[in-house]
Formats: structure tokens, C-alpha cells, sequence
């Protein structure tokens, strides 16, 4: 028995010093885009290799990022929805918002593009595609994407397709979502990102198409917060202007310029500007 | 029947290739689990036994409360513990969210009830001319637990497998308590996870071949030292 003790013991000193990491690390809550392309498995080693943090994020949706820095459970914040994120600095649980990269969204529906959507603008495209009940898979989940999808619902509709039978909402990420869209043959709107990730997936598979691009309304807007200490004691806002600071120079903005999948840019730096 | 098979080529890859994230991920599982196990089987034998073996009042009412507890779904466990370890939460200052250590800890209130009422159904059933001979013989309570965890290890050890089972396969704590961040509080089964949200159906199933793998692993072991405790 006390030898069984003993080896216990050491098992459990062993297994608790498993996360004893003596680096420090910053802590981040991201949007599924930035993860699902791999944008920060790039990244994170060579901020690493720079300034020695490690750096660790948790991708969610915006939503839910912004949740988590409200509960002082997140450093930084990595986000794509301005309106909220200002919001969110303006109540002062977050501050040094600097504008990182953009890449803009589109809508996504199958390649026969059954609803006619090909050459509409954005307003007279949604309306069709309730007027057809033509299925659009919405994220649902309050994510940057989703909050701006909504917000062109309203301004095409005056109110959300909410409870529709054509109006799917996934609570699922982005990638999931296209996905979902392609197996039951409906539309859906992607950061472009995500997109082409999609896209490097199912090279030989692919069932949908872009239907709808290019106009300003939607362009999707990426930024880092620092989460304030004012608000939350613990927050580590040395580490997080850091990378602020770090993601910002010309040399990282290059490096995410230099971030490509088939060919193609999927986020285009704009910091400074 | 092509995604499947190309599964089962892809977890053989990935195992052989070494491939860091994935090693990482099944470290951290194994180990998660296992601590979580061993605590719930220090904390939980006694308690199992003392609901077994006593009577008193109250006993039916806290059997029916260890049996509800069963049932408790793991996204619940993990949103209470979340609530509670946020900054903001009670044991907010302990900085324990987003760690391994606070997947061990819902882990543990997942598997606890398990061993309790497993292990309490246990000495129920052990003969009870075991425990008036042993009263006779002047053994003391401690003595007696002894005895009859002895008596009782295949049951016993039944309940450990099942806990285990239930907590490696486990995902609703590891996501909301542990975050799934890379290399750091990633395990195998949010790893699958986040696989199938990115589309990567192939290497989500791959990552679950790889699951099936260790629970094998453990039981076979168990097996074996089943076997030899019964020479």
C-alpha cells in the first residue's frame, strides 16, 4: 500500500508539472478566419522568435472574443467587427484598437447559382434570395461575419429573415458553414479568407462558386485590442502592446501580405493607414 | 467508404510522422485524464465505500443525488466550472481557466460520481459474512475498507475503466474550461473537433483512430494485471 502511495504521489507531482511554463505568454481571443486559415499558426512562431512570448489563442467567434475580454479572461482580442469593437473600447474595456488587415466578404452559392444572384448588388441579391426561398446558411453564432451578414439583412429587409424556413442558422464556424451550404445547395456569405481555405480543400470537389463581390459595404476589417487594465487587474497590457506594436511593422505587414493559398492573398495589411 | 479508409491511412501517417501538435495533443489527453482518474479513485473509494457499507439516515436520498449526478452532461460541467474560473468568477485569482489543470478539475467532478456509485454497488454485494468475521477478528474501519477494496477489485476496477472511459472521450469540459490552444490545452477530442469544424473530416477521423488506439491501450493493460491478480 505506501508503496502504491508513493508511486502516486509522484505520478501526480509529474503530471501537475505539465503546464509549469516558465516563457510568458499572451493570451488571445480570435475570430474562427483568423485559425481556420492558419493565419496564426504563421504567425505565432515568428512573434515567438521575436520577442519570446508565446503566444496562445483560443478562436471563437467575435461575439464571443469580446465576451471573454469583458470577463478578464483574454489579454488581446483579434477581431473583425468595428461597430462592436468601437463599442467596446468607447465603454472602456478595451483599449490601443489598431486596424490590422482587411480582406472583404462575399456571397457564396452553388455553381448553377439557381436564385439568379450573379450581377445584383447586395441589397436586391438578399431580396431575392427570400423572394426564391432560395436556403442561406447564416453562422448564427454572433460572430464577426454573422453581425455583419444581419446587418445587410436589415438594411435589404428592414428586418431579419429570423425563424424563416429558407433562413438556416448553423452556430457552426465558417468553414463548416460553407461546407453545410455546399451539401444542401444554398447560399451563404464568407470572409474571403476562409474562402479560399475552402477552396484548397475541395479542389476537385468544389460545388459552389462566388456569386456576389467587390462592393464597399463589404469590406471586413480586422483589429487587435488590448484588453485595459483599468478593468481587469490582470490583464497583461505590456506583453499585448507588444504585439500590437509587433504586428504592425512594415516587416509582419509584409509577412501577412506574403500569406497565401493558391495563389491568392487572403488578407491584405492595412495598418498605419 | 473513400473518407473512411483514407482515415485509417492517415492516422497510421500521422502517428509515424511524429507530427508535434498531434503527439502534443495525445500527451495532453493521457495525462489529463489519468490525474483526473487517480483523484477521483483517492477521493471517491472512501466515499464509495462508506455509501456502500454504512447505513444512515439520509443514505437513500445521497444514492439517488450520486445517481443523478451520472448524468451530468459534460457542457454543463464545463459552463459552471467556466463561471466560476473566469476572472470574474470565485476562484478567479487562482488563474486556473484555460489550463490543463482546469480540464483535471471538471474531469474529476465528471468521473467522481462514477466511482462512487460503481464502488458503493461494489461492497453492497460483497458477501456480508466478509465484514461480521472481520468485526469478530476486532478489525478496525480502515481495515475493513481494505479488505473489502481487496475483495472488490474487479468491480472496482470496472468502475476505473468506465470512469476512464468516459473522461478521455470526454469534450464539452476540455473545450470550455481548456479552450483547445495549440500545443497547450489541445487534446485529442477537441482536436476532432476543431478537424471537422475546419472541414478536415479525414483528419478528424484519423484523430479518432487514434483515440480508439489509446482507450485500447489502457484496457488492454488493465486486462493483463486483471489476469494477474486473479493467479
Amino acid at each position: 500500500m505506501k508503496k502504491i502511495m508513493i508511486k502516486s504521489a509522484l505520478c501526480i507531482t509529474l503530471l501537475l508539472s505539465i503546464n509549469a511554463n516558465a516563457k510568458e505568454s499572451l493570451m488571445m481571443a480570435t475570430t474562427t478566419s483568423t485559425d481556420n486559415t492558419g493565419l496564426l499558426d504563421y504567425l505565432a512562431p515568428k512573434f515567438e522568435k521575436d520577442t519570446g512570448i508565446t503566444l496562445k489563442w483560443l478562436a471563437t467567434g467575435t461575439g464571443k472574443a469580446l465576451k471573454m475580454g469583458k470577463n478578464c479572461d483574454v489579454d488581446i482580442l483579434f477581431v473583425h467587427a468595428p461597430t462592436s469593437e468601437k463599442e467596446f473600447v468607447a465603454k472602456a474595456y478595451g483599449q490601443n484598437r489598431q486596424e490590422v488587415m482587411y480582406n472583404d466578404f462575399i456571397l457564396l452559392g452553388p455553381k448553377n447559382d439557381f436564385a439568379k444572384i450573379k450581377g445584383l448588388n447586395v441589397r436586391s441579391a438578399l431580396k431575392t434570395i427570400k423572394e426564391k426561398e432560395a436556403k442561406f446558411f447564416s453562422r448564427g453564432d454572433n460572430s464577426g461575419t454573422n453581425k455583419k451578414e444581419k446587418s445587410l439583412w436589415k438594411k435589404a429587409l428592414k428586418k431579419l429573415p429570423e425563424s424563416q424556413k429558407w433562413y438556416m442558422q448553423t452556430g457552426q464556424g465558417m468553414l463548416s458553414t460553407i461546407n453545410m451550404a455546399s451539401q444542401m445547395n444554398g447560399y451563404t456569405m464568407s470572409d474571403r479568407g476562409t474562402w479560399i481555405k475552402y477552396m484548397s480543400q475541395h479542389e476537385n470537389n468544389n460545388t459552389m462558386k462566388v456569386v456576389l463581390e467587390g462592393y464597399p459595404s463589404l469590406v471586413n476589417q480586422y483589429s487587435v485590442i488590448s484588453i485595459n487594465a483599468k478593468k481587469c487587474a490582470n490583464a497583461k497590457e505590456e506583453l499585448a502592446k507588444k504585439f500590437t506594436t509587433w504586428i504592425n511593422t512594415s516587416k509582419i505587414q509584409r509577412y501577412i501580405a506574403d500569406f497565401r493559398l493558391l495563389g491568392q492573398a487572403l488578407f491584405i495589411p492595412n495598418a498605419n493607414k | 467508404m473513400n473518407l473512411f479508409t483514407d482515415g485509417f491511412t492517415e492516422a497510421i501517417e500521422l502517428l509515424l510522422k511524429g507530427d508535434d501538435s498531434v503527439y502534443s495533443a495525445i500527451f495532453a489527453t493521457l495525462s489529463v485524464s489519468s490525474l483526473a482518474l487517480l483523484i477521483s479513485l483517492i477521493i471517491g473509494l472512501p466515499l464509495g465505500f462508506i455509501l456502500g457499507y454504512y447505513s444512515f439516515r439520509g443514505k437513500v436520498i445521497l444514492r439517488t443525488i450520486v445517481d443523478t449526478l451520472l448524468a451530468l452532461p459534460t457542457v454543463v460541467i464545463g459552463l459552471i466550472l467556466y463561471t466560476v474560473l473566469s476572472k470574474n468568477g470565485v476562484f478567479g485569482e487562482f488563474d486556473l481557466l484555460f489550463t490543463l489543470k482546469a480540464i483535471v478539475i471538471g474531469q474529476v467532478i465528471l468521473s467522481l460520481p462514477i466511482i462512487i456509485a460503481l464502488t458503493a454497488a461494489q461492497v453492497e454485494s460483497v458477501d456480508k459474512r466478509l465484514y461480521t468475521s472481520l468485526k469478530g477478528l476486532g478489525a478496525k474501519p480502515i481495515q475493513i475498507l481494505n479488505a473489502t477494496l481487496i475483495e472488490a477489485r474487479f468491480g472496482i476496477m470496472t468502475a476505473a475503466i468506465t470512469a476512464y472511459g468516459r473522461i478521455i472521450t470526454e469534450i464539452g469540459i476540455s473545450m470550455m474550461v481548456g479552450g483547445n490552444i495549440k500545443y497547450h490545452t489541445r487534446t485529442v477530442t477537441t482536436a476532432i473537433a476543431l478537424e471537422t469544424g475546419k472541414g478536415e473530416f479525414v483528419t478528424g477521423l484519423a484523430l479518432g483512430l487514434v483515440l480508439f488506439c489509446l482507450a485500447l491501450m489502457v484496457n488492454i493493460a488493465l486486462s493483463v494485471l486483471k489476469r494477474k491478480w486473479a493467479q
